[in-house]
């Protein structure tokens, strides 16, 4: 396995770390904390964030430091910052594992994230199912708390910020920001239309910025080590520092691997993953969570960066990579991924609550050998009018599985479609607009 | 007013964490549903006078996340994830090894009233499936040997160490234990 630094994960990694605040004050936790508050300026912590060039590890990429210059610099109402730990994404893992075993690193990330943008208060929204790591994150927070690391006056600096966390209760669409907020308000979590985006009408109409949990755990060794140091890791100049990979499906070690972003898929899947768990060889793997497109074994030498990924069709996404052997059918595997966005799609839009209903009774059809060969064009013709016609990206998200075997393993529809012809099972079942879970 | 005065202490403090009043909602409703296993119309109603809402803008909410019950489930409610990472490494194995030991498909209670099966998408546990949570624990690298230990430990004790812990995976090379579930 080819070496390099682990940043995010390093710490944990050391035999008997515990995640205990004494743990982390022994690897240099909280050092970046007492060197910023009162000493560094809070528009100096983000341009120190901007020149990083430190962006989103939630799923849109979006650079830090502009998203947090974006909050009005006249305003002197309340300000907030939210961690989205609504880690949701089929495929990903890695906000859990930094949550559970080292949630020290994260509130770390919160608080200093809070003191640039001048807010008090933070809530971590935490996936409802997430039990153990939201008291895990309550434990450390009282720790922290007590040391002086967070609440009223931090280490006699006069700031202020107070961390809470908010479960969420199980909808996938609170993991996108203004879903979020909604959610966090009391609400169901239907996405807002933007503008006005978070960075003026956040929580409770105010200046809010909502980062992902992996991103708020970067800062630290941001501030400790210097905007060139993060800046020149990866794949500079636009995807740079490490990503931790969450690799799943058929590999045979899955898990969480902390690489520099620019790695090839190859390398992840052979060096890091130890390979294909049957030695089969690789069929297609999803590179950045179930919204990103699948991609085929012609694209294993991709670099994972944003540029690279997204002009090989896909997007890096929240980095969940997803690796399937020959064999797999990707019908199967397109109608599996709908099901998800069928369940989770909030019913806001008419295109998505509907259209994913559509898709997966054309898929289910499909699949049960009683499909057409003008359900091709159906799906198409509905992914068509989903995409980009939604107030938020799922609309996108959800047609990427379809649209990407369609275009890669087009024959696999035909073939299935062929079986139902020559069984003369020609007769469709009936697809229509229903208010039935199918799952 | 049982509910709210049973918990007086624990509400108050939710309350103190929020500027808003009605982001107590769901903190509230998990209150409710740890109380008596779901939430029923009475502390919705209950929960609603608190937070000044009426009582649709509760119900729609309650309603809108799946982990809110209406109604009562089994002392051990097993939800088995089927999304695609899990359904490529066997979960939908695990969905008929449990058919067949307690006799229970998706949505079912057990006679007993000790288990219910859901079957749900995606815990965040892609790396380390077939998965299922029981109740508040994870558990994960199901094997049929390890169901059935779950199985009887939650029976005969209400939980089982095979829970996962804080989560790490793959676990650093030179500690013991890796796959020894295998």
């Amino acid at each position: 396995m080819p070496q390099h630094e682990l940043i995010l994960l390093k710490s944990m990694m050391q035999p008997g770390y515990t995640g205990s605040l004494s743990d982390y004050e022994k690897t240099g936790g909280y050092h970046a904390l007492r060197n910023a508050l009162g000493k560094i300026a809070p528009a100096d912590v983000t341009a120190t964030v901007r020149k990083s060039g430190l962006r989103g590890r939630g799923g849109a990429g979006f650079p830090t430091g502009v998203k947090w210059g974006f909050l009005p610099k006249d305003y002197h109402g309340p300000r907030y910052l939210c961690c989205n730990a609504d880690e949701s994404e089929p495929g990903t893992f890695k906000d859990r594992q930094l949550m559970e075993r080292d949630p020290h690193q994260v509130l770390e990330g919160i608080v200093l994230a809070c003191y640039a943008i001048g807010a008090e208060t933070a809530y971590i929204y935490i996936r409802g199912e997430m039990v153990l790591g939201s008291k895990i994150l309550e434990h450390a927070i009282g720790e922290a708390r007590a040391a002086g690391y967070i609440g009223k006056n931090i280490l006699g600096t006069g700031i202020n910020v107070d961390v809470w966390v908010h479960r969420g209760a199980g909808a996938y669409i609170c993991g996108e920001e203004t879903a979020l907020l909604e959610s966090l308000e009391g609400k169901r979590g239907l996405p807002r239309i933007k503008p006005p985006f978070p960075a003026t009408h956040g929580l409770y109409n105010k200046p809010t910025v909502v980062n992902n949990v992996e991103t708020l755990a970067n800062l630290p060794h941001i501030m400790n080590r210097g905007a060139e140091w993060f800046a020149a890791i990866g794949s500079p100049p636009k995807s740079t520092g490490t990503r931790v990979f969450c690799v799943s499906g058929h590999v045979k070690r899955p898990g969480n691997y902390e690489v520099p972003m620019g790695i090839t898929v190859r390398e992840l899947v052979y060096e890091h993953a130890g390979g294909m768990r049957s030695d089969k060889p690789i069929k297609a793997f999803i590179p950045g969570g179930a919204s990103a497109p699948f991609l085929t074994p012609a694209h294993l030498d991709v670099k994972l960066d944003f540029e690279h990924v997204a002009a090989a069709g896909s997007m890096l996404g929240s980095g969940g990579v997803t690796v399937m052997e020959e064999g797999t059918s990707m019908v199967w595997a397109a109608l599996r991924l709908m099901e998800f966005f069928y369940h989770e799609s909030c019913g806001k839009c008419s295109p998505c609550r509907e259209g994913s209903s559509w898709l997966v009774q054309t898929l289910r059809r499909i699949m049960a050998k009683r499909g057409r060969m003008q359900d091709l064009e159906t799906l198409l013709d509905l992914c068509k009018n989903i995409a980009g016609r939604t107030v938020c990206a799922f609309g996108d998200a959800e047609v990427a599985p379809i649209q990407s075997t369609l275009k890669h393993w087009r024959q696999e529809y035909v073939d299935l479609i062929n079986e139902a012809e020559t069984a003369n099972l020609i007769r469709p079942e009936p697809v229509g607009a229903t208010r039935e879970r199918l799952s | 007013m049982t509910f709210l005065n049973k918990y007086k202490d624990e509400i108050d403090e939710i309350l103190s964490r929020y500027p808003v009043r009605r982001s107590a909602l769901i903190p509230l409703l998990y209150v409710a549903q740890r109380d008596q296993g779901y939430v029923d119309e009475s502390a919705m109603q209950e929960i609603a006078q608190l937070l000044k809402l009426t009582p649709p803008q509760v119900y729609e909410t309650v309603t809108f996340y799946t982990m809110f019950n209406l109604k009562p489930v089994g002392k051990f409610h097993l939800q088995v994830c089927k999304s695609l990472m899990c359904a490529l490494v066997g979960s939908d194995t695990v969905v008929e090894w449990i058919r067949a030991k307690l006799g229970i498909g998706p949505g079912e209670t057990t006679a007993d009233g000790l288990f219910t099966l859901s079957v749900v998408e995606c815990l965040a546990a892609c790396g380390t499936g077939p998965m299922m949570q029981a109740n508040e624990d994870y558990y994960e690298q199901l094997t049929e040997d390890k169901l059935d230990r779950i199985l009887a430990d939650l029976r005969s004790a209400g939980t089982s160490p095979l829970k996962s812990g804080p989560f790490m995976w793959p676990e650093p090379v030179n500690s013991q234990g890796v796959n020894s579930e295998e």
